[in-house]
């Protein structure tokens, strides 16, 4: 009967083709809505966890200031002292496992080569700095043990400062002007692209610490640490260790608190995928609404169907057919014809999902778990907005329905 | 043995207080397997109000309906339902079939709530068919048919039960002359030959005529009960 049913319900939809696909109109709108509001947003959140990890691995940061007050960045600490390589090399001496500790300080200047001149940023740090923030190098080689000593005017530029400054050639070698200095170009490092917040890691020169603080700087300041830790499960308790030989090094009382703090990349990855997954919930909920508005179309053609179809109604009856048998034949109608629009739905979805992604720049993936879920929610639907018009159905007087024209 | 169909005291009203209206008032019928009833009468004078009865399609507001036994008044909607499924054939004026659908599954559709395999519903349509003279249209759909081939699927439709009684509305009403005897020669033939029990409403007097017993029907009760042949 079951069976019978369900081939009873596909002839009928073949019958009215064109009703039947501006029936499920609705239903296909809003499940291809709602699969690709979730595919894109999920694809949203896998970019940035991408972009926050190419950062570095097991990264944390330590910067000046109190965590989430003043500005950011923490430059505007009032009263905190800066940090120094003393600290670094503290931190190097006492903390065990880590795989790198790079001091960082960075000031813009205007860099110049030959007729082009370019406004970006200039780090100070030492080769650990490649470590931590998982730079490679294009070509060229790092920083010697004797140029990081003398902070000796060599630099490594991004991909971006290539491009912009020296185009086809080959910029190893050559001179850069940096404001009112020159240094020798040793390195170039491979691309990272853009970070989050559509900052360009490739627009950056690195230079020695040294030589920064000497002639860009003026000071001895260690603006920021970054620390690399060996295993990833070590994260927590390196942090601890870092912020007690922190406190330590700053004398600060166990009434006061840090002036300082330890930022590790997870936790920025978490704050700004936490932000996507939020709009991600709400679009879909938005587009959730078209469902619900698709099921109401369902029902309304459903109740055509049934007035439409009240003689054929009182023959079944007529004949013998039982109340639940004819209320199971047009609730299956409907649900054949919503599951029909979340195949089709799902479908539509998948193709704009793979069209989107491209153009949006974040990777595509198949998702199980909303397909699955749309399309038992679409025959849901079905089920939902079936039955009224069916049990409408069921409930007709034979002899009524007899008469009817 | 006791009859078929005995009808005790059938009153049936609609409508309530002054609004009212009795159409049928206090009617006693005693049908016999094998019979061929044909029951006449003018409009309004509740023959069609007792053949919806007879067909279990309502129920009485006062009086019992024993078919084989059994208290028809007293069973539910679902349960009258059944009683149909088994045991009765229905045949209407406007031949009643599901437009854009075959002949052939047309005349199934009883089967499919009988819960009958494909085969069996596959080979019992076609004979049902076959019975009524039209065997090889079973692909055909009513629009491609004549009236009398249409009434004759709604009579195959209505005997691929083996029902006990075939109730026919006005079987006739919208055909020709020649067609309508057509379709009355094959009733008896049904009747006489099947053994099936035939019920039939008619204003037509010689269409009466095909039948063994006629009974007028006038303001909600019987007029005469006439009959014309003996059953066999």
């Amino acid at each position: 009967m079951l069976w019978s049913s369900f081939l009873l319900a596909l002839r009928e939809i073949r019958r009215n083709l064109l009703r039947s696909f501006l029936t499920i109109l609705g239903i296909v709108i809003g499940v291809s809505a709602v699969i690709t509001m979730v595919t894109l947003g999920n694809g949203a959140t896998q970019a940035v966890k991408n972009q926050v990890s190419s950062l570095g691995s097991n990264l944390l940061q330590i910067r000046n200031g109190q965590r989430m007050m003043g500005p950011p960045g923490g430059g505007g600490a009032g009263g905190s002292p800066p940090f120094s390589l003393e600290d670094v090399e503290a931190i190097r001496n006492q903390i065990i496992g880590l795989a790198a500790v790079a001091p960082e300080v960075s000031k813009s200047a205007t860099v110049v080569s030959m007729s082009n001149n370019w406004s970006t940023s200039v780090t100070g740090s030492t080769n650990d700095f490649f470590i931590a923030g998982s730079w490679k190098l294009a070509s060229g080689r790092t920083f010697s043990e004797a140029e990081e000593k003398a902070g000796q005017t060599v630099c490594l530029i991004g991909e971006t400062i290539r491009r912009e400054l020296f185009g086809t050639q080959q910029p190893v070698g050559e001179s850069l002007r940096v404001n009112n200095f020159s240094c020798e170009i040793i390195g170039i490092l491979v691309s990272k692209g853009q970070a989050s917040m559509g900052r360009d890691q490739d627009d950056t020169v690195i230079m020695p610490i040294k030589a920064v603080q000497r002639r860009l700087t003026g000071n001895q300041n260690v603006s920021s640490i970054q620390v690399s830790v060996a295993d990833e499960n070590d994260i927590t308790s390196v942090k601890e260790q870092l912020t007690n030989l922190m406190r330590e090094r700053r004398r600060l009382g166990d009434d006061k608190d840090d002036n300082f703090n330890v930022q590790d990349t997870r936790q920025i990855a978490e704050a700004l995928s936490g932000t996507t997954q939020v709009m991600t919930t709400l679009l879909a909920a938005v587009a959730s609404v078209s469902l619900l508005v698709g099921g109401i179309g369902i029902m309304n053609i459903m109740l055509v169907s049934v007035t439409e179809r009240t003689r054929e109604i009182g023959i079944r009856l007529a004949i013998g057919a039982l109340e639940r048998e004819v209320l199971l034949q047009f609730l299956i109608e409907a649900v054949v014809l919503a599951s029909l629009g979340g195949l089709v739905g799902i479908g539509l979805a998948t193709l704009a999902s793979i069209g989107l992604s491209q153009v949006m720049n974040v990777p595509y993936t198949f998702n199980v778990g909303i397909n699955l879920l749309s399309f038992v929610f679409s025959a849901g639907i079905g089920v939902l907005f079936g039955y009224m018009p069916a049990k409408r159905a069921a409930r007709l007087d034979p002899i009524d329905a007899l008469r009817h024209e | 043995m006791s009859a078929l169909i005995e009808l005790r005291g059938i009153t049936k009203i609609y409508g309530q207080g002054q609004a009212s209206f009795k159409a049928l008032d206090g009617v006693n019928m005693t049908i016999e397997q094998g019979d061929f009833v044909a029951i006449m009468g003018p409009s309004g004078s509740g023959k069609s109000t007792a053949m919806n009865i007879l067909g279990c399609l309502d129920v009485p507001s006062d009086g019992e309906y024993l078919f084989r036994d059994v208290h028809v008044e007293q069973l539910s909607r679902n349960e009258r339902a059944l009683l149909r499924r088994h045991y009765l054939g229905f045949v209407f004026q406007g031949f009643n079939l599901l437009a854009r659908t075959s002949a052939q599954e047309n005349v199934e559709l009883p089967l499919l709530y009988r819960g009958e395999s494909t085969a069996a519903r596959h080979s019992a349509a076609q004979a049902a068919l076959k019975q009524v003279g039209l065997e090889g249209w079973g692909h055909h759909t009513p629009a491609e048919l004549s009236g009398g081939q249409q009434q004759r699927v709604a009579i195959a439709r209505a005997i691929v039960t083996n029902p006990t009684i075939l109730l026919a509305d006005e079987p006739t009403g919208n055909l020709d002359t020649k067609t309508s005897n057509e379709i009355m020669a094959l009733l008896t033939d049904l009747n006489g030959n099947k053994g099936i029990t035939v019920l039939m409403v008619t204003h037509e007097p010689d269409m009466a005529e095909y039948a063994k017993r006629i009974i007028h029907f006038v303001d909600g009760n019987i007029d005469s009960d006439v009959r014309k042949r003996e059953i066999t």
